[in-house]
């Protein structure tokens, strides 16, 4: 386990052996994508309040609760990245940024449109939404630091410090929304949670769930192996793979 | 080390007080803002006192980060923060103690100004007391906050706008606690809940920020 991990912080040996997995994590994407989105738009029944239009859920909720994730896992790798000095981990920091934001830009545009037919407006200053709002001015701030600073590890650096900063922050300030929320005004149309959705709706919706991380997984090895191909372009092996194809 | 975080105080105020009239800026900045929503908004007392909580605390969130460059910028630039980092001394404590003075310089004249602002936009002035409690309690947590931009951005040409990009979302949870404080006692509610948090997030900061400060800066050197 150890020395495979170790084995995987060299750029070399992460870009042959994440060439092998990204074919795999591309169809798995594919597959569960295809089915989460098949069931979930078609087989799935409509909701007897919302009619059709909950069906946006299949893509919004999973988009959410994967903008959450991506922040997760890049604040993680930004702490590896500090303590260790792996170059894997600081790429993975940089590429975790813009597919988070993404996911979260996904997750808010998809909420509004959601809402004007259910609330009757595209913006309410909910909790949620403000908080979902904050962590992608979050993300946008790492982007930013990160495309600031012209050396790429200094920058990685800096951007994992933001991260770090931002991922103990982030409970604060979703805490801190909650509670002004429930100061100003109580919640007029957001009472969205129903107790528990019925299965035939919800395992659709776990399986777009499982599909979006697979999406991320898949995504992030792509990007990051492009990325390594970039850093690494002056050494030996990537001069002799360009010279092979 | 007591004595090195006391003469690293002693330096940057003595720094600060041989040029007076900037000293005055963030505190001319923070009255104009506050000038401009009567102006924008409307003059109206009842609608003033009630936007007034928000006004006083968003005008303090931007006049804090205007000053916020001026704590690291011109040492990093001449070298004295590397000097900082090869004493032998813990840099995070003499980073800290550019800290407590910056706030010294920047914080404490918002404690005299807030108060009068506030009176300006027809805050009631049972409510000043609680006013100057989020003043005190807050301040400090946007110098900690601001400093960890600071020291992140301290290498760039320009960062200033950058510098409110990271460090705006940061300061939230002080904006909502303390004016939501302020609220409740203009409307005659129980306040100490805010202010308990803001005590908590004030010594959550003191911990973490000055680690977060000393690494950033570390990196923006490298």
């Amino acid at each position: 386990m150890w020395s495979f991990l170790h084995k995987l912080s060299s750029p070399k040996y992460y870009y042959e052996w994440s060439g092998k997995w990204i074919p795999w994590l591309g169809a798995l994407t594919l597959i569960l994508m295809g089915i989460g989105l098949y069931w979930g738009l078609v087989i799935a029944p409509p909701d007897y309040q919302q009619g059709e239009g909950y069906r946006i859920i299949y893509v919004h909720v999973p988009a959410a609760w994967m903008s959450m994730f991506v922040y997760v896992v890049m604040a993680v790798a930004g702490v590896i990245g500090l303590i260790w000095k792996i170059k894997l981990a600081e790429i993975v920091v940089a590429e975790c940024a813009s597919i988070g934001a993404a996911f979260t830009a996904l997750a808010l545009m998809t909420g509004m449109l959601w809402g004007k037919p259910m609330w009757g407006t595209y913006w309410v200053w909910d909790a949620r939404l403000t908080s979902e709002l904050i962590l992608l001015f979050l993300y946008l701030g790492v982007i930013a630091i990160y495309s600031a600073i012209e050396d790429p590890r200094t920058a990685a650096k800096a951007a994992a410090i933001f991260a770090i900063v931002g991922v103990i922050n982030i409970p604060i300030i979703h805490y801190s929304v909650v509670w002004w929320n429930t100061l100003h005004q109580g919640a007029t149309v957001t009472k969205l949670d129903s107790p528990s959705a019925h299965p035939s709706m919800l395992i659709p919706l776990l399986i777009m769930a499982f599909a979006f991380k697979a999406y991320f997984v898949w995504l992030l090895f792509i990007r990051a192996r492009n990325e390594i191909l970039s850093r690494e372009r002056s050494t030996n092996w990537v001069k002799k793979l360009v010279a092979a194809s | 080390m007591l004595r090195a975080l006391l003469t690293i105080i002693q330096r940057d105020l003595l720094v600060a007080f041989r040029r007076r009239a900037e000293l005055m800026n963030p505190i001319l900045f923070y009255v104009i803002v506050v000038t401009l929503f009567p102006l924008g908004v409307s003059p109206d007392k009842n609608f003033l006192s009630q936007l007034a909580p928000g006004v006083v605390w968003v005008a303090a969130l931007l006049a804090a980060l205007i000053s916020m460059e001026s704590i690291f910028r011109q040492d990093f630039d001449d070298g004295s923060i590397e000097q900082l980092f090869l004493s032998k001394h813990p840099p995070t404590l003499l980073i800290f103690g550019k800290v407590i003075a910056h706030w010294l310089i920047t914080g404490l004249p918002m404690l005299i100004i807030v108060p009068v602002m506030a009176l300006l936009l027809y805050i009631p002035s049972k409510a000043i007391p609680t006013l100057f409690v989020t003043v005190l309690l807050g301040t400090p947590i946007l110098s900690l906050i601001g400093a960890i931009g600071v020291a992140l951005t301290a290498g760039l040409r320009g960062g200033g706008v950058l510098l409110g990009l990271l460090v705006l979302p940061l300061y939230i949870p002080v904006l909502i606690f303390a004016s939501g404080a302020v609220s409740a006692a203009i409307d005659g509610l129980a306040y100490s809940g805010q202010l308990a948090m803001l005590g908590a997030g004030l010594i959550l900061a003191l911990i973490l920020a000055p680690l977060a400060i000393s690494a950033s800066l570390k990196i923006s050197m490298s």
